[in-house]
């Protein structure tokens, strides 16, 4: 099988498979609880259920109200296609392809936050700036990881260290298993910005009930209809996007293209199983302390940067 | 060349006849006449200009000397690559502004301003950018610097009736010429060890021990007028009291002329390949705090010129970074780097040229529509001005460094240049320049912030005061020249590829950097093309699938319910829109973060106790080096004069006695050498 | 055994990036206890077979012990007092870790005496010591700083040692001991006399 098809299929199965994360997160936590819990194809219906309704639309928005949720769900597939899925290489990859993906997630944002100030709410207003200053702490921290990958592609003498494809297809990865131990700051510095990004507990309670305590979901408080299962399934492959990360870098390089892509797979849904645990067995972190937590792992990620670097 | 003369020859023409008009009792048909001639003057000329620019291979060095009467210098201007890509901006964005300043004063009455002297001072101002960048000879270069710090002087100064609007005009003044004097000391040296004021004489002689402090000395007059930390603080003053059209020019075109100074004092001061490691380091660590600060404190505004006047800075201070990585990757060796560098500074310079034009249009179109820029009393204008809206938007995603616009493009090759850095040779030199870029990270992260705060708060939601909920509307007639830096902003995203053939080049020259096909190992100009396609293309991939996204949602929606209600306020029935999020409100959690390099003074008044009665908080942003560096810098200064004020003391006898004693005091001295 | 040693390394740098970032006494007294097992560990890693234990039982079990006591008997704050923000101190910290990695190569070094990172390891040990020092207000978090820049010493130190060294080691050791023994003492009189360990109070006692 030519490697673009191999290629496709997984990000057909991307396509099909990541509101099911959300569903694992959910059913696990609900398990941990002692509950039964939601469907775990939940969000599908979700999502169907929403593009069959009719919208309610704000009085005070504008046309950025609906313009919101199509950049972000543009810009995440974009985003997705650059990376590298089930280790084979994207059709897309080029040098520097980590910075295009990072500025795309941040192109949906800044439409999503756009959307959010438009409806003139003060909650919205209050999510939106919750969100523009997580993401912007979280953006070099996102640099420093990949920049690491990047420097231990390079050390290898690596075609394409510089892109996504280099650093995540398998071979910087397995580095840490030949003895670079400080690669492991990697995945955990990237499974922070993970619940940080999609803004899970212990940054963001998605489930709370309090407009006042949340960034994410008070944002598209407005949204309804189609631009509601717009903004779900945007963040669903934004989810199953940085879940992603960790399984470059811990899934090494394996032979047959279909046995990493399974391991890749079966990393993704474990991230989900792992988000849901430590949903279940932490609290949410006051506002002012999340900066600390994204501190914490952004001196992981220099540490990490700073020690490939040197080595 | 001769396009060129003709242009500067143009300019000159439409400054005298302005002058006369100037000169002319105010009358109506006067100020019609120099609303239609200072504009159309500039224009033909900037059509002129860039026709010069264009004309001939791109390569081509090009002199054109008159002798004057002057002791010293002649009349030289010459083109070459690196002038031809600073032209651009000039030439671009000065017919631009004009089209745009001509059309929004119009209904000027003559009893209200002096129209033929604000052109007249336009057409200065425009000469002067030119003649600074083509000059070829020190005492030119000096004279027409003087003229492009002493025009915009007399611009900023239009509403001359507000004391705020003088106060600006003046620490302009003083921040211009402070920096013009370090820049006389600097030539006068340079002359001194060079024996020339020809710059081709002087880019010819021997290295001397004076190059560290010609360098320091450059990078201080010309930092001074690009806005470089700490010497910033005129621009936070001096923008949002000039009227948009000149704030838009001096912010696309005035301040890249101190980054042409930079550029062009390699060719005095030994090439960036010979330059010592501790000049990069130097511009590179001022880029990135210039760079930080600016965005922090753009950040902390509430006023939305004055917001993108610290943007300003944050984006000289990207350029800045760009020229580190240059001078570090040549004088290590890897002209690649230096390359990438130089090419991405360049390329960021003309992008900023175009959407810091757009963003000052608009904002000066909402002041003329609504009477204001501060922006919690703005609020729901997307509705109202949907074109004006729409083009911030469009300049505010450009700038915030997102896909497929052209800031994304630019700044994407000052990346690659940075990435790089991990095969330099030693790992402080990696080690800068990775970091580098994840600070650079930071710094769009925050701009991001930035330009959400000020399209959001500014165009989104409801009016906040009467004002903007009833604006004056501009229509299509008087905004159609922001289509061009618009245009310019899509066109240098999608056509990435093209403009960094062009800059890549330009970048070399400049650089005196071994042309490409010389270097082992480095990737090709056109690989680096190849990659930008890539990335237009990846971001046409985004426009489209919005596109059909929409489409699908208008097509699912049809025959569906769609209704407009209140928006959800949490079931409380009486929400006002004093009750949204403010600008001051949505970079709270940042000020919390950064307030101390933010400089936010909070003021909080009342509402203790048990029956609170009126209280009132007030959030004020206050630069920290202005009042904590130069404030008390000039008070001394002040002090210190006022102590020489015993010598003045208005008696002429006197003063008669002291030129008599300084006579006879030269005498004896000159008779004793 | 290199592996380990890296990994022991790495820990231990991360524990001092830490050490500046914790805000709490007992999370602080926990992360240095931490620290002494670490460095028991690395004796252990690089073959120093007989006095591992002795720095597991002193710098791992006695010392954190003491500070604990003495934590307890003075009834010091739950919380440290930062003179600079901690996010400036982990900065702090980052920097030594720089410096150190630029010291390592231009220092010069008989070939093959240190392993690769125990320079620089040891080296940002002593920096974020001495940070912790000039950081904190209280004494008791002053002295666990100059406990950590002790550490920092013993790590230099380690590969100097031959055999015979080991006992000139272990006085080192004794002496830091007796010394924060004493200090112990000192604090828990200073607080019973003057009601505070707050050093920036201390200054009224110069004549």
């Amino acid at each position: 099988m030519s490697p673009l098809v191999a290629y496709l299929v997984q990000f057909v199965l991307a396509l099909l498979l990541a509101p099911l994360l959300p569903g694992i997160i959910n059913r696990v936590k609900a398990k941990f609880a002692g509950r039964h819990g939601k469907p775990l194809l939940q969000l599908y219906f979700d999502i169907f259920k929403l593009l069959r309704k009719g919208e309610v639309i704000s009085r005070s928005a504008s046309f950025v109200l609906s313009l919101g949720p199509a950049v972000s769900l543009a810009t995440a597939l974009c985003a997705l296609a650059l990376l590298p899925l089930g280790g084979v290489t994207s059709p897309l990859a080029f040098q520097g392809d980590f910075l295009l993906a990072a500025y795309l997630l941040g192109l949906g944002r800044f439409a999503v936050i756009l959307a959010a100030l438009d409806t003139g709410s003060s909650f919205e207003g209050m999510g939106a700036s919750r969100e523009a200053t997580f993401s912007a702490l979280a953006e070099p921290v996102l640099f420093c990881c990949l920049l690491a990958l990047a420097c231990v592609g390079g050390a290898l003498h690596l075609e394409n260290h510089l892109s996504l494809s280099g650093m995540l297809g398998g071979r910087p990865g397995t580095e840490w298993l030949l003895g670079r131990s400080e690669l492991l700051f990697v995945p955990v510095v990237l499974f922070v910005l993970l619940l940080v990004e999609n803004c899970r507990i212990p940054v963001d309670d998605p489930n709370t009930h309090l407009e006042l305590t949340m960034i994410h979901e008070v944002m598209i408080l407005d949204h309804s209809g189609p631009n509601l299962a717009f903004i779900l399934y945007g963040s669903a492959l934004k989810l199953w996007f940085f879940a992603a990360l960790p399984a470059g870098i811990l899934i090494p390089d394996l032979s047959p293209w279909w046995a990493q892509a399974l391991c890749w797979l079966a990393t993704i849904l474990l991230m989900a199983v792992l988000v849901g645990v430590v949903e279940s067995v932490m609290a949410r972190l006051r506002m002012y302390s999340v900066p600390r937590l994204l501190g914490g792992a952004g001196v992981l990620a220099a540490l990490a940067l700073i020690l490939t670097q040197i080595r | 060349m001769s396009l060129f003369v003709l242009a500067i020859g143009l300019l000159g023409v439409a400054a005298v006849a302005l002058l006369v008009l100037a000169g002319l009792p105010p009358s109506m048909r006067v100020t019609r006449l120099a609303n239609v001639l200072g504009p159309g003057c500039v224009v033909a000329a900037c059509g002129l200009g860039l026709a010069g620019v264009f004309s001939g291979p791109w390569e081509l060095i090009l002199q054109f000397s008159l002798t004057w009467g002057l002791p010293l210098g002649e009349f030289s201007l010459g083109l070459d690559p690196l002038t031809r890509l600073f032209l651009l901006p000039v030439f671009g964005l000065g017919a631009v502004c004009a089209l745009s300043g001509g059309l929004s004063l119009r209904k000027t009455r003559p009893e209200e301003h002096n129209l033929a002297a604000h052109w007249f001072f336009y057409v200065l101002l425009v000469a002067g950018m030119a003649v600074v960048l083509a000059a070829r000879d020190a005492v030119l270069f000096l004279i027409a610097w003087e003229v492009m710090s002493l025009a915009p002087f007399f611009l900023i100064d239009f509403d001359d009736s507000d004391r705020k609007v003088r106060d600006a005009a003046w620490i302009y003044l003083v921040a211009a010429h402070l920096g013009a004097v370090l820049l006389i000391a600097y030539f006068a040296l340079l002359w001194q060890v060079g024996g020339s004021t020809d710059f081709a004489v002087l880019a010819a002689q021997e290295h001397s021990s004076y190059t560290s402090a010609l360098f320091l000395l450059g990078l201080l007059g010309f930092g001074a007028k690009s806005g470089i930390a700490p010497m910033h603080v005129w621009m936070p003053e001096a923008y949002p009291a000039a009227p948009g059209h000149v704030a838009g020019l001096q912010s696309g075109a005035m301040i890249n002329a101190g980054l042409y100074g930079i550029l062009r004092g390699f060719d005095f001061l030994g090439q960036p390949v010979d330059a010592p490691l501790w000049w990069g380091w130097c511009i590179l660590v001022l880029g990135l705090a210039t760079a930080l600060m600016g965005i922090l404190k753009a950040l902390a505004q509430s006023n939305l010129k004055r917001l993108l006047a610290y943007s300003s800075v944050e984006n000289v201070g990207i350029m800045l970074v760009g020229i580190g990585a240059g001078v570090l990757g040549a004088a290590s060796g890897h002209p690649w780097i230096a390359t990438l560098g130089f090419a991405g500074m360049l390329f960021h310079m003309l992008n900023h040229s175009a959407f810091k034009g757009l963003l000052f249009l608009c904002a000066g179109e909402v002041q003329q529509a609504t009477g204001t820029v501060a922006m919690n009393r703005l609020g729901g204008l997307q509705k109202r001005l949907p074109l004006v809206g729409g083009l911030f938007l469009l300049g505010a995603a450009s700038i915030a460094c997102l896909p497929p616009f052209n800031g994304f493009a630019g700044e994407f090759v000052l990346a690659l240049s940075l990435l790089d850095g991990a095969s330099l040779p030693t790992v402080e030199l990696q080690l800068g320049l990775l970091l580098s870029l994840v600070i650079l990270g930071l710094v769009s992260g925050l701009a991001l912030a930035a330009y959400t705060k000020a399209y959001g708060i500014t165009f989104l939601g409801d009016a906040r005061s009467e004002a903007a909920q009833h604006p004056h509307v501009a229509g299509w007639r008087s905004l159609w020249p922001l289509l061009f830096p618009a245009a310019a902003c899509v066109g240098g995203g999608l056509l990435a590829g093209r403009c960094f053939e062009l800059v890549a080049p330009t970048a070399q020259i400049a650089a005196h950097l071994p042309p490409l096909a010389e270097l082992s190992g480095a990737r090709a100009v056109n690989e680096v093309g190849h990659i930008l396609d890539i990335i237009a293309a990846v971001g046409g991939a985004v426009v489209l699938l919005t596109a059909i996204l929409l489409l699908v949602r208008c097509r699912l929606l049809r025959r569906r319910p769609v209704e407009c209600r209140e928006t959800w306020g949490c079931g409380y029935q009486f929400g006002t829109p004093r009750i949204q999020y403010t600008e001051a409100s949505y970079s709270e959690p940042l000020g919390r973060l950064f307030g101390s390099v933010m400089g936010l003074k909070i003021t909080e008044k009342g509402g203790g106790g048990l029956f609170p009665g009126r209280a009132s908080l007030t959030i004020s942003a206050p630069d920290r080096v202005r009042t904590s560096l130069f404030t008390p810098l000039f008070e001394a200064v002040e002090r210190l004069c006022n102590a020489l004020k015993i010598v003045q003391h208005g008696k002429i006898y006197l003063y008669i006695l002291y030129i008599l004693v300084t006579l006879v005091a030269l005498l004896i001295w000159g008779m004793h050498a | 055994m290199t592996g380990l040693l890296q990994l022991l390394l790495l820990v231990l740098t991360l524990n001092n990036l830490a050490l500046l970032g914790v805000d709490r006494l007992r999370s602080l007294i926990r992360l240095i206890t931490l620290q002494g097992v670490l460095l028991a560990g690395v004796l252990l890693a690089l073959d120093h077979i007989l006095l591992a234990p002795a720095v597991l039982i002193i710098k791992g079990g006695i010392l954190p012990y003491l500070l604990n006591r003495t934590r307890r008997r003075i009834g010091a704050e739950p919380h440290l007092r930062p003179r600079f923000g901690y996010g400036w101190a982990v900065l702090a910290g980052m920097g030594g870790l720089l410096f150190s990695f630029w010291l390592e190569g231009r220092l010069p070094m008989p070939p093959g005496l240190f392993p690769p990172l125990l320079l620089p390891a040891a080296l940002t040990t002593l920096f974020c010591g001495l940070v912790l020092v000039v950081g904190r207000v209280t004494a008791l978090s002053q002295v666990m700083g100059y406990l950590v820049a002790e550490n920092g010493i013993f790590l230099l130190g380690i590969p100097l040692m031959s055999a015979g060294a080991i006992w000139f080691e272990l006085t080192l050791l004794l002496d830091i001991f007796v010394a924060v023994f004493v200090m112990g003492i000192a604090i828990n009189h200073i607080s019973d006399t003057f009601e505070s360990i707050d050093v920036n109070r201390f200054h009224n006692l110069r004549d």
